[in-house]
């Protein structure tokens, strides 16, 4: 359920952002220049300065007029880089956006909030920001990393489907046996998948989580069935709507443009989601093959990095050593629990195993947390 | 003092002169004197807070560095016999937040062949601000004291909210005590006598330490950090906004019942973070969660910690500067139609988890007038919404009615149990 950087990094990504989104710790350059007070009123738009320099840029509006207003900040072709929305007459707001480039820009007041508003030009000046997104490295990068979901989305559907098919048909062993592997698939895209907000409780939600007014449904509920109640009268349901809600997030996660952020940031997320959830067997509480999904989110996680690679060998070579020596670490562990064709059970193992598994997954949680950082340099 | 001082402290220092001075004067310096009488009691941080007044203190008072929380399963069964708990209980807390012993004789005041009345690990030390607060339970409205009509209308058996994944061990209980000061050594002195008076009639069924406060209670004090790092409680209610107290904290005669007029509800919550987690999660995320700075406290889109947060205000590409599932938001009065509730937590660590990791987090104390329109949609909103939740898990939960303050000479619970 770690769904945050994927949109953290969306707004990352464009080449300005409110200081909210900005890298923190920066303090706003009001002193120099300070903040540039904008009087809306009903037939006007007073901007005390249209210039300015990069770097926070603060706006203190103030609405004259007698009609609820907005102030907006425009880019070329009317991109929004900031707005402060329902302005009240006789109010005073505050906007700061963050200038990371030169650019000729726009301002609206919009009183009534409709409409294109009354514009006027600002201009940014002085140096810019580099942008990570340029290099072609990263760009490799994130391309190998979509090939990896694509693959993986594929194997997805396929998987489910014959899940969905074993419950329809009441085969309980074959329907058992499916489900840890189907699983795979999903929990090594985990973060792309959960980016798409209800899909994902819809298809890996847990019954402790889900909110009142919501029915159970998914992976969890039918293994729920499989295991604990024996099939339902509704499971044949239940499983074609998971095998709906799959088709579709698969073809969503298809068109999803990754940034080297997300990856670095997915990576981390997917260890994350071992340690609060998997490793105290609380995913897959009724089928405990939660360590399926351990090895998957690893698997995940480990894909990432492999295609930031290039990128974290020639900004941070050392950490690069570092995450190899731990990912093998937790590899070798893991593989210790190797069972058949899948893995022990979560209620096989011993306490002190748990224990060492969750000591690896916080030794490589800690320098993949850096990868992040390492690609933004 | 200068004239920013809350009332209730002012009244406090004054209070705890008089109290002093009455009770040397009263009584044999040798069995009810002050621990340390030679103490001024003028430090706000080692004074006295006054036991009776309108209100219970320990909800609007300025909040102390130190909790211990405690709640207890009532053993009797005969209602006269809970009465005197709750006379003996009053008596004692009366003594011990003035700074004396639990009871005449103390420590080592009494005969060399009894067990002492006090257990001693207080001696020699200031009253520390102590305040200690009682509540009633949901179970204590059972019938076995012939309460169960009286039960507040406004103590419901809290709904299981999403995520919830609550300890059995550490929920529920027929009475709550909190005890609140600036030394821990005092706060779990307070508790454990008052359990040790309770045998045989009320038995601890959880208690939670906490050891550094995560709100403030009054404007003069500092906003302090939870184990995030993130200052808490900024848009917390404070003890001088007498309107919002009455708005949102205490129960009003409108509300009802007649004896929790002037009372509140007390809503615990222990909240486990994962801390480690968290501190892999980088400073813009973290913000982002959270819809403040970390450095500043400020909302994001704000400079300083004061300003009000703006929810309306967006940056690049019309995303909200406060994200919609950014705590601040969703925590917001302005988007839980004015519900606002104040809060009182403790920063805690107990142990480890056997997994290499600490068992620490927020223990949640909330006061509000009614907990089904204030608490209940907060919380709901919170686990169904908040992107904290990925670093949360709430394991102990408790819900009590605080009754009004205590007049002098009356005991706690006494417009119930009239």
């Amino acid at each position: 359920m770690f769904t945050a950087p994927l949109r953290a990094t969306l707004v990352a990504a464009a080449s300005m952002s409110v200081l909210a989104a900005c890298g923190g710790g920066s303090t706003p350059a009001a002193g120099t220049d300070g903040p540039i007070t904008v009087e809306a009123a009903d037939d006007a738009c007073k901007v005390a300065r249209t210039s300015a320099n990069t770097g926070n840029v603060t706006f203190e509006i103030t609405n004259k007029g007698t009609k609820v207003t907005e102030f907006y900040l425009y880019a070329e072709g009317d991109r929004i880089l900031g707005e402060v929305e329902n302005i009240g007459p006789g109010l005073t707001r505050r906007l700061i956006v963050e200038a990371t480039d030169a650019g000729k820009l726009q301002t609206a007041c919009k009183p009534g909030m409709v409409g294109d508003g009354i514009r006027g030009d600002f201009t940014v000046t002085g140096e810019g920001r580099k942008s990570v997104d340029t290099d072609t490295k990263l760009a490799d990068a994130t391309k190998e990393y979509q090939r990896y979901v694509n693959s993986q989305a594929d194997s997805l559907l396929a998987k489910t489907t014959e899940f969905v098919d074993a419950v329809k048909a009441a085969k309980v062993e074959d329907a058992k046996a499916l489900f840890p592997v189907a699983r795979l698939y999903w929990e090594r895209i985990e973060p792309v998948a959960e980016s798409f907000g209800d899909l994902d409780p819809k298809i890996d939600g847990r019954e402790d989580v889900i909110e009142e007014g919501l029915e159970f449904t998914g992976f969890h509920r039918l293994e729920k069935d499989l295991w604990e109640t024996g099939p339902q009268a509704d499971s044949p349901a239940i499983a074609d709507r998971l095998l709906t809600d799959v088709k579709e997030i698969v073809a969503k996660a298809k068109t999803v443009e990754l940034t080297p952020l997300q990856l670095a940031n997915g990576a981390k997320e997917l260890l994350d989601e071992v340690a609060t959830g998997k490793i105290t067997g609380e995913e897959d509480r009724y089928s405990h093959t939660d360590l399926w999904d351990f090895r998957a989110n690893v698997d995940g996680s480990q894909a990432a990095i492999a295609a930031l690679r290039p990128v974290i060998q020639e900004k941070d070579a050392a950490l690069l050593t570092v995450l190899d020596e731990k990912f093998k670490a937790l590899d070798d562990l893991l593989e210790k629990q190797r069972k058949g064709d899948g893995f022990k059970l979560y209620t096989e193992l011993t306490e002190p195993e748990v224990k060492d598994l969750a000591a690896a997954v916080d030794a490589l949680g800690e320098p993949v947390s850096k990868v992040a950082e390492a690609v933004a340099k | 003092m200068s004239g920013g001082l809350p009332r209730r402290r002012l009244l406090g220092l004054a209070g705890a002169g008089v109290a002093l001075a009455g009770a040397g004067a009263a009584v044999g310096a040798v069995t009810a004197a002050p621990r340390r009488p030679e103490v001024e009691n003028t430090s706000s941080v080692a004074g006295a807070v006054p036991f009776h007044g309108e209100h219970q203190a320990g909800i609007t008072t300025a909040a102390q560095d130190r909790m211990h929380f405690v709640a207890f399963d009532v053993k009797t069964t005969k209602r006269e016999e809970l009465v005197a708990l709750l006379k003996e209980w009053t008596d004692a807390a009366v003594r011990m937040t003035n700074g004396q012993e639990a009871a005449d004789g103390g420590a080592v005041g009494g005969s060399a062949e009894a067990p002492p009345k006090d257990t001693g690990e207080a001696l020699d030390l200031p009253p520390s601000a102590l305040t200690i607060t009682i509540g009633f339970g949901p179970s204590l409205f059972d019938g076995r004291f012939g309460l169960a009509d009286q039960r507040p209308p406004g103590l419901i058996d809290l709904p299981r909210f999403p995520h919830d994944d609550l300890d059995p061990n550490r929920s529920g209980g027929d009475l709550c005590v909190q005890a609140c000061a600036n030394d821990p050594q005092v706060a779990v002195h307070a508790i454990r006598n008052l359990a040790r008076i309770g045998f045989g009639r009320a038995s601890v069924r959880w208690s939670q330490l906490g050891f550094g406060r995560t709100s403030s209670t009054t404007k003069d004090q500092v906003t302090p950090r939870n184990l995030f790092g993130f200052k808490d409680g900024t848009r917390n209610i404070k003890a001088e906004e007498s309107d919002l107290l009455h708005d949102h904290v205490w129960v009003s005669d409108k509300d009802g019942p007649a004896w929790l007029v002037g009372g509140t509800y007390l809503v615990a919550r222990r909240i486990r973070m994962h801390i480690e987690i968290w501190d892999r999660t980088s400073l813009r995320e973290q913000e982002e969660i959270v819809g403040r700075k970390k450095g500043t406290g400020a909302a994001l889109g704000q400079l300083d910690e004061f300003d009000e947060p703006d929810l309306h205000v967006k940056g690049a590409g019309g995303l909200p500067a406060i994200g919609v599932d950014a705590h601040i938001r969703l925590a917001s009065h302005e988007s839980l139609n004015g519900a606002r509730i104040l809060r009182r937590g403790y920063n805690f660590t107990d142990g480890s988890d056997g997994l290499g990791h600490l068992d620490a987090g927020l223990f949640f104390i909330g006061f509000n007038r009614d907990t089904r329109t204030q608490f209940v949609p907060m919380q709901n909103a919170l686990a169904t919404r908040d992107k904290m939740m990925e670093y949360l898990e709430h394991n102990g939960s408790g819900h009590f009615a605080v009754p009004p303050g205590v007049r002098e000479g009356g005991f706690w619970g006494d417009t119930l149990f009239r």
